[in-house]
C-alpha cells in the first residue's frame, strides 16, 4: 500500500473530476426520473384504462431486473439493433429507466396513503378533481414521499458506479484508471472513493432523517 | 428475432442454466451469511454497551452509503495487494454479504424496536417465562414486521449478484457476456438473461406482496 503516492494531487484531482461526473449524471437522471415517475404514478392512480396496465407491466418488469442488465441493454444491445447512444447519454438513459420505475412506486404509494374519505369529503365540499389533488392529496402525499425519494437519490448516486462497465469517466472508473497504473494504490484509492461517496450520501441521509422527523 | 433467441437458447442452454444456478447459489449463501451478520450488528445496536452501539451504527452507515461495487472490488482486487487471493465467487459473495447485512440489520432492529416494551413486561407479569414471552408474544409480532423487508432484501440480493459478472463471477451476467461475444447477437442474448432474472424475481415479489398484505391483517 502506498498512501502518499496514491493521494498525490494529480490523482486526487482526477478522482474529483470523476466525482463531478458522478454528481452530474446522478442529478440529471434524478430530475428526468422524477418527471417520468410523476406521469407513471398519475396514470396508475387515475386508473386510465390500458395505459395503466401497460405502465404497471413496465414498472414491475424494470423493478425486477438488475440495473447492470439495463445498462447493458441501453448501451450494447441497442447498438446491436442500430441505436447508438454515447456513453454519457446511455448512462443517463439507463439510470432514468431504472430509477423512474422505483420512484413512481414511491409516488404512487404516497398518493394511495391519503385516506379515501378525505377525497370524498373534499369533493362533497365542492372542490373539483384538480383542486382536490392540488390542495388535499398532494400536500399530504408529498410530505410522505420526500424521505424515500431522498433515499432513492442516495441509491442512484451509488448506482452510477455501475456505469464503469461502459467506461463512463465517473468516480469508480477514474479510480480504476489510477490503480491499474500501480497496484499498490488499490486499497488507498478504493478507500478515498468510499469516503467521497460516504460524505455526500451521509449528508443526504441526515437531510432525509430531518425531514422525516419534522412532520 | 424470436428465431435468433431460440437458436441461442438451443446452443447455449447449458451456460444459461449454469449461470442461473450460480446466481441462485450466490444469492442464497449471501442471504444466510448476511442474516447472521445482520443479526449480530442489530444486537450490537440495541445493546446497552456504547462501544458496541457505535461500532454497529458506524458499520451500517458506512456500508449503506458506499456503492456495493467498491466492496466487491475491495475483496477481489484490493485483498490480493495484501497477499490474500480470493476467487471471484468468494470475493463477490463476501462483498454482497457485507453490503446486504447492513440493510438487514436495519430491518431487524426496526422490527424489534417496534414492539412496545410493555408487551414483554405484561407477558412476564402474567406468568410467562422470558423465553415463553419471547416465543409467544414478542417474536411473532417482530417477525410480522421483519419478514417483508427481508423478502425485499432477497430480491435486491438476486439483482445485485449480477455485479459478479463484472469480476468474472460465473453468474448469469458473466455467461451472457461470453455468449454475446460468441454470437454477436447482444440484444437476443440479453433478452434471455432478462427472462431468467424475471423468473426468479417476479415470483419472489408476488410472494413478498402477498405476505405483506396477509401479515398486516393477521
Amino acid at each position: 500500500m502506498d498512501f502518499a503516492g496514491a493521494y498525490s494531487w494529480p490523482n486526487v484531482r482526477y478522482l474529483l473530476e470523476g466525482f463531478l461526473v458522478t454528481l452530474e449524471v446522478a442529478a440529471i437522471s434524478i430530475v428526468l426520473s422524477f418527471i417520468i415517475a410523476i406521469v407513471f404514478a398519475i396514470v396508475r392512480y387515475m386508473k386510465i384504462p390500458i395505459l395503466s396496465q401497460l405502465v404497471f407491466l413496465w414498472v414491475e418488469m424494470i423493478r425486477n431486473l438488475p440495473l447492470l442488465l439495463i445498462i447493458f441493454f441501453v448501451f450494447f444491445a441497442l447498438r446491436d439493433v442500430g441505436i447508438k447512444l454515447e456513453i454519457f447519454s446511455a448512462a443517463i438513459a439507463a439510470l432514468t429507466i431504472f430509477e423512474s420505475a422505483m420512484i413512481s412506486e414511491i409516488i404512487r404509494s404516497g398518493l394511495m396513503s391519503v385516506d379515501k374519505g378525505q377525497i370524498e369529503a373534499a369533493r362533497a365540499s365542492g372542490l373539483n378533481y384538480a383542486q382536490t389533488l392540488r390542495y388535499i392529496i398532494l400536500p399530504q402525499a408529498l410530505r410522505r414521499m420526500v424521505p424515500p425519494i431522498v433515499s432513492q437519490f442516495i441509491s442512484l448516486l451509488k448506482d452510477t458506479s455501475l456505469a464503469i462497465i461502459i467506461s463512463l469517466p465517473e468516480l469508480m472508473h477514474n479510480g480504476q484508471v489510477i490503480y491499474n497504473s500501480k497496484s499498490t494504490y488499490i486499497i488507498p484509492v478504493l478507500l478515498l472513493i468510499a469516503i467521497m461517496y460516504f460524505v455526500i450520501n451521509y449528508a443526504l441521509s441526515i437531510v432525509a432523517r430531518r425531514l422525516e422527523h419534522s412532520r | 428475432m424470436l428465431q435468433n433467441i431460440l437458436d441461442i437458447w438451443s446452443e447455449y442452454n447449458g451456460e444459461y442454466i449454469g449461470g442461473l444456478i450460480t446466481t441462485l447459489q450466490i444469492s442464497v449463501i449471501s442471504l444466510i451469511a448476511s442474516l447472521l451478520l445482520g443479526t449480530v450488528i442489530a444486537i450490537f445496536c440495541i445493546s446497552p454497551f456504547r462501544t458496541l452501539v457505535i461500532i454497529g451504527r458506524a458499520y451500517i452507515e458506512f456500508i449503506r452509503n458506499t456503492p456495493l461495487l467498491i466492496q466487491i472490488f475491495f475483496f477481489y482486487f484490493g485483498l490480493p495487494s495484501l497477499g490474500i487471493q480470493l476467487s471471484a465467487f468468494i470475493a463477490g459473495t463476501l462483498g454482497l454479504t457485507v453490503y446486504t447485512a447492513a440493510f438487514i440489520s436495519e430491518a431487524i432492529r426496526a422490527g424489534i424496536n417496534s414492539i412496545p416494551k410493555g408487551q414483554m413486561e405484561a407477558a412476564r407479569a402474567s406468568g410467562l417465562t422470558y423465553i415463553q414471552a419471547m416465543r409467544y408474544v414478542v417474536l411473532p409480532q417482530a417477525f410480522k414486521i421483519v419478514i417483508p423487508p427481508l423478502g425485499n432484501q432477497f430480491i435486491n440480493l438476486v439483482k445485485n449478484s449480477s455485479l459478479l459478472g463484472v469480476i468474472a463471477g460465473m453468474d448469469l451476467m458473466y455467461h451472457a457476456d461470453i455468449i454475446s461475444t460468441n454470437t454477436f447477437k447482444t440484444f437476443e442474448t440479453y433478452i434471455l438473461v432478462a427472462v431468467f432474472y424475471l423468473t426468479i424475481t417476479v415470483p419472489l415479489s408476488i410472494l413478498v406482496n402477498w405476505l405483506e398484505r396477509r401479515l398486516k391483517h393477521a
